[in-house]
C-alpha cells in the first residue's frame, strides 16, 4: 500500500514539472529583461523588468492592446449571440415534434465535426460581397453561426432532461409556446447556459484561423493574430513574445479559474453526456 | 437506461410519440402547426447556419470538382495524391523528411493518438487514488494546455524546443545527444515533426484526463469493494472494472483527438510554418497556402474536402450517439 503511494505521488511531481515548467519558462522569460535570457531563462542573476510587457502592449506593427480591446469584443459578441439563438433552436429541436426533426438534428450533429478549412475560402468571398471583410462584426457573425450547431447540441440535451410537467402546467395555464419557453425553460437552462458562454467565449477567443482569413487590418487584428507578428523575422525577441502570450492567455486564464466548474462542466456534457 | 438502442427513428417513424412526452405537446392533427411553430424557433439560426456554414461548404465541395479549365471531377483529388506536398511515400519510406502533409497528419494521429488518450486515462486514474497538493498542481498544470490559445501554445513549443532559448535542447545537448537533438528541433525537417507532435501531446492531454476523471466518478465505489474483497489485484482492477467502464468516454476521447490532429493548424502556423522545408506541414496548412497565398481554390478545396472526407465518418458515428438518448 504504502508503495504505490510514493509511485503515484512521484508520478503526480514529474507530471506537475514537465507539465508546469514550459508555463514557468514563459513567465520567467517575459518578467526578466531580454538580455538576461538569451542563452536560457533558468540562468542567474535574475532582474524583474515589465519592459517587455510595455513594448508588446503598444508593439508598432502588433500592439497588444488594441489586439485586447478586439477580441474582448468578438469574443462577447460571439458569445452573446449564438447562446441566445442556439437557446431557441435547442427548445424548437428538443421539445417540438415536427416533421424533418431527425435529419436536421443529424445534419447539425454532422456540422460539429466539420473542419474550419471546408468554409474558409467561400466565406471569405461572402463577406467580401457583403463588405463585412476587416470588420470585426463580420467576424463575429462567422463564429457566432460556427458555434451554433454545438451549442445546439449541448442545450437540447439539456432541455430534454428536464421536466416536461412544468410545460404542461405553464401550458394549462394557457401559456403559448413562446412564453412557456421565455419564462419556463429559459431560466431554468441558465446553468447549461453559463457553461456554453465559458465555452464559447473561450474558443472564440483562442480562435486563430477565421480571424486569419476574416481580418487583415491591422488595427481590427484580434489578439492571437497578432502573437505571429510579434516574432522577428529573422531574430526572435522571446522576451517579448513571452510577454504577448501571457497577455493573450490572461482572459482564458482568467475565465477558467473562477468559472472553472462551468468550463469543465461544458466540456464533459459536450462531449459525453 | 435507455430501452431501445435506436430510439432515434428515421423518416416516418418521426410521427411516433416518444416516452415521457406529453399529449398536448403532440398530436396527429397538429403536426402542421407544429412545424409553423418549431420554423419560429429555429427561423434565425438556420439563416445563420445556412449562410455561413452550409451553403461555403457546398460551394467548397461544387469547388473541388472544378479547375481552371473547367469541370474536373475527381481530378483535382487523384492530383493530390500525386502531389509530393500532400503524399510523398518514397521519402516516407526512406524515412527522409518531408513526407507531405497527409502522412504528417497521419502520423500526428498515430503518435498524438494513443500517447493522449492513454496518458489522460492513466493519469486520471492515478491522480483519484491519493490524496497530495502534488496531485493539485500537476492536474492545474495539465489542465492550463486545454484554455491555452493554440497560437500561444505553438510559441510555447518553440520557445521550448529553441536552440539558444529551449529547455529540451540544452539538456539533451548537455547529455552529450548529436545535433538536430541538442539543436533547435524546429529548424531541422528530422526533428520538426517530433518537436509539435510533442507539444501538441502537452497540450491536448488535459482533455482526455478532465473526461477521463469526470467518467472515473461515474463509476460505483461499491464495485472496487467488491473486487478487493476478492482479492482482485490494483491492476486486476483497472484491467476488469475501470477499463471497461470507461470505454465509451475513452472513445469519444479518441474521437474528438482524431478531430483535432487532422485540423491541426495554429501551432504549425507559428511554430514552424509547416517548415523547414515542407517537413513539419499539415493539411490545414497547405490549404490555407494553397487559397490564400497561391490563390488557387480548386486544389484548397480539394484539400478541404479532403479533411471533411477524413473527419465525417467519426462525425456521424458522434452524432448518432449523442442523439441516440
Amino acid at each position: 500500500m504504502r508503495k504505490r503511494n510514493i509511485l503515484a505521488k512521484s508520478i503526480a511531481i514529474a507530471v506537475a514539472v514537465i507539465w508546469a515548467l514550459p508555463f514557468i519558462g514563459i513567465v520567467m522569460t517575459a518578467l526578466r529583461p531580454s538580455r538576461e535570457v538569451l542563452y536560457g531563462w533558468w540562468y542567474p542573476p535574475f532582474h524583474f523588468s515589465i519592459r517587455n510587457f510595455v513594448n508588446a502592449w503598444t508593439h508598432p506593427t502588433a500592439a497588444l492592446g488594441i489586439g485586447l480591446r478586439n477580441s474582448l469584443q468578438v469574443a462577447i459578441g460571439a458569445t452573446v449571440l449564438p447562446t441566445f439563438v442556439a437557446s431557441l433552436m435547442a427548445y424548437g429541436l428538443g421539445r417540438l415534434r415536427f416533421p424533418g426533426r431527425g435529419p436536421l438534428l443529424m445534419l447539425i450533429g454532422l456540422l460539429l465535426a466539420l473542419p474550419q478549412q471546408m468554409i474558409a475560402w467561400p466565406l471569405f468571398r461572402e463577406m467580401h460581397a457583403l463588405g463585412l471583410l476587416n470588420s470585426l462584426a463580420g467576424l463575429v457573425l462567422a463564429h457566432s453561426a460556427w458555434g451554433l450547431p454545438w451549442i445546439v447540441f449541448f442545450l437540447r440535451g439539456y432541455i430534454e432532461t428536464l421536466p416536461v410537467e412544468l410545460e404542461e402546467a405553464a401550458r394549462i395555464d394557457g401559456a403559448g409556446r413562446w412564453k412557456t419557453f421565455m419564462y419556463v425553460i429559459f431560466p431554468l437552462m441558465l446553468p447549461a447556459l453559463a457553461s456554453v458562454m465559458v465555452l464559447q467565449f473561450t474558443w472564440v477567443w483562442n480562435d486563430f484561423f477565421l480571424a486569419l482569413i476574416l481580418i487583415f487590418d491591422p488595427n481590427k487584428m484580434v489578439l492571437t493574430q497578432r502573437i505571429p507578428l510579434l516574432r522577428g523575422q529573422y531574430h526572435v525577441d522571446w522576451g517579448l513574445l513571452s510577454a504577448g502570450a501571457l497577455i493573450t492567455m490572461l482572459v482564458p486564464l482568467l475565465v477558467f479559474v473562477f468559472l472553472q466548474r462551468y468550463f469543465v462542466r461544458g466540456l464533459i456534457g459536450g462531449a459525453v453526456k | 437506461m435507455r430501452s431501445s438502442p435506436r430510439a432515434e427513428p428515421r423518416g416516418r417513424g418521426e410521427g411516433k410519440p416518444r416516452k415521457g412526452l406529453p399529449l398536448i405537446f403532440w398530436r396527429p392533427s397538429r403536426r402542421r402547426e407544429e412545424w409553423v411553430a418549431a420554423l419560429g424557433f429555429l427561423a434565425i439560426g438556420l439563416v445563420l447556419i445556412g449562410f455561413f456554414v452550409i451553403w461555403p461548404s457546398i460551394r467548397t465541395l461544387w469547388l473541388s470538382l472544378f479547375d481552371a479549365d473547367g469541370f474536373a471531377g475527381v481530378r483535382n483529388f487523384a492530383r493530390l495524391f500525386g502531389d509530393r506536398e500532400i503524399v510523398d511515400l518514397g521519402r516516407f519510406l526512406r524515412r527522409e523528411p518531408p513526407w507531405g502533409a497527409l502522412l504528417h497528419n497521419l502520423v500526428w494521429v498515430c503518435v498524438h493518438l494513443p500517447f493522449t488518450v492513454g496518458l489522460g486515462l492513466v493519469l486520471a486514474v492515478v491522480f483519484s487514488k491519493i490524496r497530495s497538493w502534488w496531485v493539485g498542481i500537476a492536474r492545474g498544470a495539465i489542465y492550463l494546455g486545454i484554455v491555452t490559445p493554440l497560437i500561444v501554445g505553438g510559441v510555447i513549443i518553440r520557445f521550448l524546443f529553441d536552440k539558444h532559448a529551449g529547455m529540451a535542447p540544452q539538456i539533451l545537448g548537455a547529455l552529450g545527444a548529436p545535433v538536430p537533438w541538442s539543436a533547435g528541433w524546429t529548424a531541422y525537417p528530422e526533428t520538426a515533426l517530433l518537436a509539435l507532435v510533442i507539444g501538441s501531446i502537452w497540450l491536448w492531454t488535459g482533455f482526455s484526463m478532465v473526461l477521463h476523471s469526470a467518467g472515473l466518478s461515474t463509476i460505483d465505489r461499491e464495485l472496487y469493494e467488491a473486487a478487493q474483497i476478492d482479492g482482485a489485484s490494483e491492476l486486476a482492477q483497472f484491467r476488469y472494472i475501470t477499463l471497461p467502464l470507461l470505454r465509451p468516454v475513452t472513445l469519444v476521447v479518441a474521437a474528438m483527438t482524431f478531430l483535432w490532429e487532422l485540423k491541426i493548424f495554429d501551432i504549425v502556423y507559428v511554430a514552424t510554418m509547416g517548415g523547414p522545408g515542407g517537413a513539419s506541414n499539415v493539411l490545414a496548412l497547405e490549404m490555407y497556402f494553397s487559397a490564400f497565398r497561391e490563390l488557387d481554390p480548386y486544389r484548397a478545396s480539394a484539400i478541404a474536402t479532403l479533411i471533411t472526407l477524413f473527419s465525417l465518418p467519426v462525425g456521424y458515428w458522434f452524432a448518432r450517439r449523442r442523439l441516440r438518448r
